[in-house]
Order: C-alpha cells, then structure tokens, then sequence
C-alpha cells in the first residue's frame, strides 16, 4: 500500500497538524489557569481580592513582627508603608529574609488580610531586590535603591 | 599596562572581526577567491586578539589588580587561584568576554577544520560568525568594558558572591556558554547556505559535528547548573522552571531536534528547509536566553547589574541576528531545492515527530518564560508563571515523546515495518510493565506517578538494549561473532543507544524525586528522626571558624535500623566581607539516593531547627545527563572518523558540492 506523494503529504501535515493543536490547547488552558497574579498589600485590598485565590505578594517584612513558634511555623506580616498582610508559613525561610527587607510569598489569600504562604523567596544576595518587590516600592517612592554594586 | 593591551586587543579584535565580516562575504558572492581566503586568516587573528584580551583580564584577576575595577568588585587577594580564575565570568563583563571569546574560538575551530569545505561556504560561515563577534564586541567596548581603571585604588577587593565559591559552578558558565555558543556555528551555516542557496546532504554532514559538539556541552551545562542549584542553594530542588534555567533550556529543547533533523538531511537529503529554520532558530533562542540573563529584564543571580543601556543594545543585537536571520529564511527558503517526501512509517517520519514534539515543547516553555513579561509590557499586571504551567505543558508533550522514541529507533529509514519493530519491542514493553507492576506492588500507597514514569525510564532503556542487541544478534550465532558484530557497529548506533538510554535514566530519577520524604522538625541532642529509611540523630552543634568565614554547624549521626551510616553535618554560615549568610547542605550518597541536610537555626538552648530530605535515586538525575553527554560523544567520535576523510575523497567531496551548485 505505497502512499501517493498527496498522501504522505497529507499525513505530514495532519500529523503536525495534531501535534501543533494539543500544545496550544495545553498552553491555553494552562496560562488561563495555572497562572498567579503578584500585588501589593494595597492592591489586594483595592482590588478586593476574594478568599481562596492563589496570589503571589511582595513588600517588606515589617519590622518586629516575625513571630517564630518550636514547630516552625512562622507569620510576618508584608508591608508596602500603606497597607498591610500577614503571612503565614511554615518551613525554613531563606537565608537573606530579614526584617525590613523586600520579601515575596505565594499561596492562598485566606480573606481578612491573611495569606497562607507555601513559598517565601527573599534575595539571592545582599544587593539584590526581588524585581516585583523593587518596582511596587518605587512606585510607592519608599525604595530608590537598585543600582546593584 | 596589560590590562590596557588587554583593552586595546579588544578593540583590534572588533577591527578583524569586522573584516571577517565584509570581505569573505564580498569575496562568496563576487567569486574572488582572495578575498573568500580572507576568512580563516581574519578568523584566527580575531580569535587571537579576543585571547590575548581574556588573558590580559585573568592575569590582572591572578595577580590581584585592584586597580581595575571588574577585579575588585569580584576578587579578594586572600581567594584561592582557582576562584580567582573563575571570578573573571562571575560577573556581567568577564562574562560577556568568555562569551565571545568561545565564539570566535569556535570560529576559528571552523576555519582550522574547514579544508575540505566548499572555498564560498566557509567564506559566508566565518563571515557571519564575524557579524556575531563584531556585535558582541561592540557591545562589550561600549557598555560593558572589563579593563576598566579606577582612579582611587582599593587596599582590597570585595570578593566574589560566596554562593559562587564552588567548583561546580566554576566551570558550569563555560560549559552553558561552549554549548550555547557552539549553536552559532549551526546559524552560521544556515545563513551561508541561504545566501548562496544551496543545501545537500554535505551541508548536513558539515554541520552536524559541530551541533553534536554544542549539543553535548549544553547538556552538561544545564546538568551542572541544576546540580549547583541542589546542593548550593540549600532547597532541596533541583530545578525551579526559573527563567534563567528556561533560558537554557529552550536551545537545548530546539538543538536535540536540530540534531535529529540534521541526521534525515544527512542520511536521506530530507527535511532540508526545516533543518535550515531550526538551525536559525536554535541559536536565536540561545541569543534570547543571553538577553534575559544579562539585560536585567529577569532578576535572579545570573542578573547582575542592571543598566538599561545594556538591555537596549542586546535587544538590538537580538533584532538584527533572529529578524535578520528569519527574515533571509523568508525570502530564500522558497528558493531552495526541497528536499523528497518520505513513508510516515520510518525513520525520516519518526524524526519528524521527534521534531514537532521537541519544537513544541520549546514553543511552550518560550511562552511561559515570555508571557508574564509581555503581559507586563501592555496591561502592567504582574504575574508569575511557575511548576504548575510547565508540569501541564511541557511534561506531557515530552512524556508523550519519550513514549514513542523506542519505535523511531527501531524503524528502518525509507519504509519501516511498524509490526515487526512491534515484535521486537515486545520484550522491551514486557519489562517496562512488569517493572510498574513490581513497583506500584512495592510501593503500595504511594504517588501512582512514580511508578508510571519509572516504566517509562526502563522503557527508553529496554529500548535502547533492544535496538543494539537486533543489530548485533541472530540466532544461531555464536558468542564470539555476536561480540565482533556489536563492536562492529557504527559509533553513532552506540551513542544514540547510549544518550537515549541516558535520557531513561534521568526520567527514573526525576520519577523518584515523588518518593522523597521531607522532615522538618526542632531537635535536641541525641533526639531520633525519621527521614525515610533512616533516622538521624543530632549528635552535636558548634561554632567553627573557616577560611573567610564564620559557621554554625549541626552534626548529625545516621543510622539505618540499628546500624550506624555515617555522619551528615549542614552549617549556617556567615563570609567575611560582605556579611552574607549561606546555608551549607549536608549530602550523603547512599546508593543512588541521598541524604539532604539544610539546618534553619542553632537555637540558644541548643536544640536545631533542621530540614531533612531522603532523596531516592536522585543522583540518577545527573548521571542520566552525563550519559547522554557521553553518547553524545561517542556519535562524535564516530563523525571524526568520518570527517577524516582522505584528502583526495575531500577533493572529491568538494568538488561534488560546487558542482551542484
């Protein structure tokens, strides 16, 4: 059963065809759901974020308000001067979470101000402020810093 | 004064490479073989001077220059050599120099081994290297200048980031850069063949080494990194889908389907347009993932300084060589000789799935790594894209790969015969399930995708086993000839049995990595904790003082039952200098698991906030990559031996390719 040149031709296209619909019905569905938006503690209050959402946060760890308890859990609260979120965690924090310092977590915002964190980044090193965190404070005008070295 | 003739070779350099540029071009299209000639002697003399430069940078490293101002910012006179050496790429300027000092290495490689090439073929290759070289050079004079002087000279320098005091990621930037680089010459020629419009199975076969050569040290690279990232970030993962490692991945994604296509070039003078399309493509992601890293768009460890001047000039040098490249792509492609259609059921058209499953899944890892930037661009919403989009979007295009690889192995170029491979891998399917059943048996209870991934890996394994033992096995043969039949085979058999079975092997790893067990818990001294099949007991916590820096360290004793493994020690530690924490994982090997210890805090009565992981068959991850590196090597071997052609079949050959023309 040779194949006629359409036919190969034709299997080639439809082959790639299938391919091509599946990848891009994946990436569709995936970037309109697995996705998390990343706001200032402000903006989850103006844009009245609802409970049960994943979010991504940033700003600074407010001074004096990491609380630290025997079994590793953690809150903090994130501020960005205006408004802002507790957090709570539980795990190691990174080596350069600091009180003062710009900070980012991710989990699930509970409603009332408080996020259930499953992930806190803080730098990779001393000069260096997490992207999102430096560009919401210098919208705000509390950071100017970022010139690294 | 080195430092300053390091500065002026950079300078001179850009003078040669601009020459590399324009006249071998002028001699390829005006048919001036003097001009043509030009190239290997300006490619060597660009490669020559970028040396020197890089040279002149690294001694001023060694000897601990402080007035220049790249060295203090990234050395100390108190480092060890070798840090001193790899302090040079630990920053934005000594990078972009190995950057382009390995890309016109590799041209000049191109020029040394271009003999038997077609004169007008290697004059457009150098010459287009030498476009790429004289951008990048230009770059670096203008915003990015290593050599440069301070007025007011330091007693000392500030040291380099301690998280890259590692030999691992020593030599992990040269790696990435050999491999990300090396895809410039597959570009190189791709736009030589436009130009002159022409592509054979020749151009194929002078391509495909040098793809091969990139491929491999890609590879290695990213294994490197993600290693690095495992023990020296203290997470205990291996691999974040950060857009840095994106960044690497999408070339290497569209490189091991450019090394695929390539071989149906070679081998059936097919698939020629396309090949020329990955082969610009390729590279013009490996440009991309240079523009994230180094513009600052993306922060993350590899971003190091932020100037926006610099961001611009690479967007450019972006637009010029992907614009530039595609758009020659449009206009000559449909110029060019197609190549013949091909049976679905063979080897060409298993390559061609191999091609749109790898292409696509570097589509969808471009458009996640892109996205929340372009989102950004027109609304201003910040958004992140994480594990969970790649996990549904690249894995199941991959898996989906990875499934059918065993069959386009085994399937006979021009008309394959599906049943047969069918029986043949009968055997192969056989242990793959049985080996799910024995595992989802053992392991009742637990992830249902571990096992399944698991069959997979033995399945790409079992595979690979099957291809090599058809070819060299009848019945009815003797041992003795079996041997002799399966050292007789091409090396490239063995390494694409060899990198397949790799890729295996890293699949089971990655399957394992459901396994792990995590504990996490406050401990006091001599008090038991369950982490899988061991359990760790704190033993001791103390200070110690290292060399440049200061560490509390917590020791821990292991055993498995009642019998003692060993010890395992993690530290928090603080350097000198610049007063930056790090936390030093513990890792024990056992088997192929290991043992991950990442200590919290030292509490002041003693007792240790500590992180533990059982990791099982986690080493197989990386070992997996080496063996894929490893084939890689082997098909290579196998290509020089074919490269190495006597002079008068080299003759022939070319004679043969100008011909066609």
């Amino acid at each position: 059963m040779a194949m006629t040149r359409k036919q190969k031709r034709l299997t080639l296209i439809a082959s790639a065809g299938a391919v091509l619909a599946i990848a891009a019905g994946l990436i569709l569905y995936a970037l309109s759901d697995k996705i998390v938006f990343f706001y200032t503690p402000s903006d989850i209050v103006k844009q009245n974020i609802s409970a049960g959402s994943r979010v991504r946060i940033g700003g600074l760890v407010e001074t004096g308000s990491v609380i630290r308890d025997a079994s590793m859990n953690v809150t903090f609260r994130v501020t960005d001067t205006e408004k802002s979120l507790t957090v709570h965690y539980k795990g190691l924090l990174p080596d350069l979470f600091r009180e003062g310092q710009g900070v980012v977590a991710e989990g699930i915002y509970q409603g009332s101000s408080d996020v259930l964190a499953d992930t806190v980044l803080a730098k990779h090193d001393e000069n260096y402020m997490p992207k999102d965190v430096a560009d919401a404070l210098k919208k705000k005008g509390v950071w100017q810093g970022g010139k690294a070295q | 004064m080195s430092v300053e003739l390091g500065h002026f070779a950079l300078i001179m350099a850009f003078a040669t490479a601009l020459m590399q540029t324009i006249l071998p071009m002028w001699g390829a299209v005006a048919r001036d073989p003097a001009l043509a000639g030009m190239a290997r002697y300006s490619a060597f003399v660009t490669f020559g001077l970028v040396l020197f430069a890089y040279i002149a940078l690294t001694l001023a490293y060694i000897g601990s220059d402080f007035s220049v101002a790249n060295v203090v910012m990234n050395s100390h006179s108190t480092k060890p050599l070798m840090y001193k050496i790899s302090g040079v790429w630990s920053n934005h300027e000594g990078s972009m120099l190995l950057w382009v000092m390995i890309l016109v290495l590799f041209a000049a490689l191109v020029a040394l081994r271009g003999g038997g090439m077609p004169e007008r073929l290697l004059a457009s290759v150098l010459s287009v290297q030498g476009a790429i070289a004289c951008a990048f050079l230009l770059f670096i004079i203008l915003t990015s200048n290593p050599f440069l002087r301070l007025a007011d000279v330091p007693f000392e320098g500030q040291g380099l980031n301690p998280i890259l005091e590692d030999p691992g990621l020593a030599i992990h930037p040269p790696m990435l850069y050999l491999g990300y680089v090396g895809f410039s010459v597959a570009f190189s020629f791709a736009v030589g063949a436009l130009v002159h419009g022409r592509i054979d199975a020749v151009w194929a076969r002078f391509v495909r080494p040098w793809t091969l050569l990139a491929w491999i040290f890609l590879t290695l690279g990213i294994a490197m990194g993600s290693y690095w990232a495992y023990y020296e970030l203290g997470w205990g993962g291996w691999w974040f889908w950060d857009p840095v490692e994106n960044a690497s991945l999408m070339p290497w994604l569209m490189g091991t389907a450019l090394l695929h296509s390539t071989i149906v070039m070679e081998k059936r003078d097919a698939l020629k347009v396309w090949t020329i399309l990955l082969s610009i493509l390729t590279f013009s992601l490996s440009l991309l993932g240079t523009f994230l890293v180094r513009s600052g768009v993306i922060t993350s460890v590899h971003s190091f300084a932020s100037d926006p001047a610099r961001g611009v000039f690479i967007l450019g040098i972006l637009t010029v060589f992907i614009g530039g490249g595609l758009s020659l792509f449009a206009w000559r492609a449909p110029s060019l000789k197609q190549g013949g259609l091909f049976a679905p059921v063979s080897r060409e058209g298993a390559l061609v799935v191999n091609n749109l499953f790898l292409a696509t899944s570097a589509v969808a890892v471009l458009v996640g790594t892109l996205y929340p930037l372009v989102l950004e661009t027109i609304n201003g919403s910040k958004i992140s894209v994480g594990a969970p989009y790649f996990n549904l979007t690249a894995i199941p295009l991959f898996v989906c790969l990875l499934m059918l690889v065993p069959f386009g192995q085994s399937l006979a170029w021009k008309r394959g015969d599906l049943i047969g491979v069918g029986q043949r891998l009968l055997a192969a399917l056989g242990i793959a399930i049985v080996s799910i059943l024995i595992t989802f048996a053992v392991t009742r209870g637990g992830p249902v995708a571990a096992p399944l991934g698991l069959g997979l890996g033995v399945w790409l394994i079992a595979g690979s086993a099957t291809e090599i033992i058809s070819r060299c096995y009848r019945r009815g043969l003797s041992w003795k000839v079996v041997v002799e039949r399966a050292f007789g085979l091409p090396r490239s058999a063995w390494g694409t049995a060899l990198a397949h079975a790799g890729m295996g092997i890293t699949v089971i790893g990655i399957a394992a990595t459901a396994w792990g067990v995590e504990s996490l818990a406050v401990v006091a001294k001599n008090e038991p904790l369950a982490v899988g099949p061991y359990t760790v007991s704190l033993e001791q916590a103390f200070k110690r003082k290292g060399e440049g820096f200061r560490e509390d360290v917590a020791q821990f004793t292991v055993k498995e039952g009642a019998t003692p493994r060993g010890i395992i020690e993690s530290s928090k530690r603080v350097h000198t200098g610049r007063e930056m924490p790090t936390t030093e994982a513990g890792i024990v090997t056992y088997g192929f698991g290991q043992l991950y210890a990442s200590v919290n805090e030292i509490l002041p009565d003693g007792r240790v906030s500590i992180r533990f992981y059982w990791k099982p068959l986690v080493t197989l991850i990386w070992g997996g990559a080496l063996i894929m590196a490893l084939g890689g090597a082997v098909s290579l071997a196998d290509r020089r031996v074919r490269i190495a052609l006597s002079a008068k079949n080299k003759r022939a050959l070319a004679l043969r390719a100008e011909a066609k023309a």
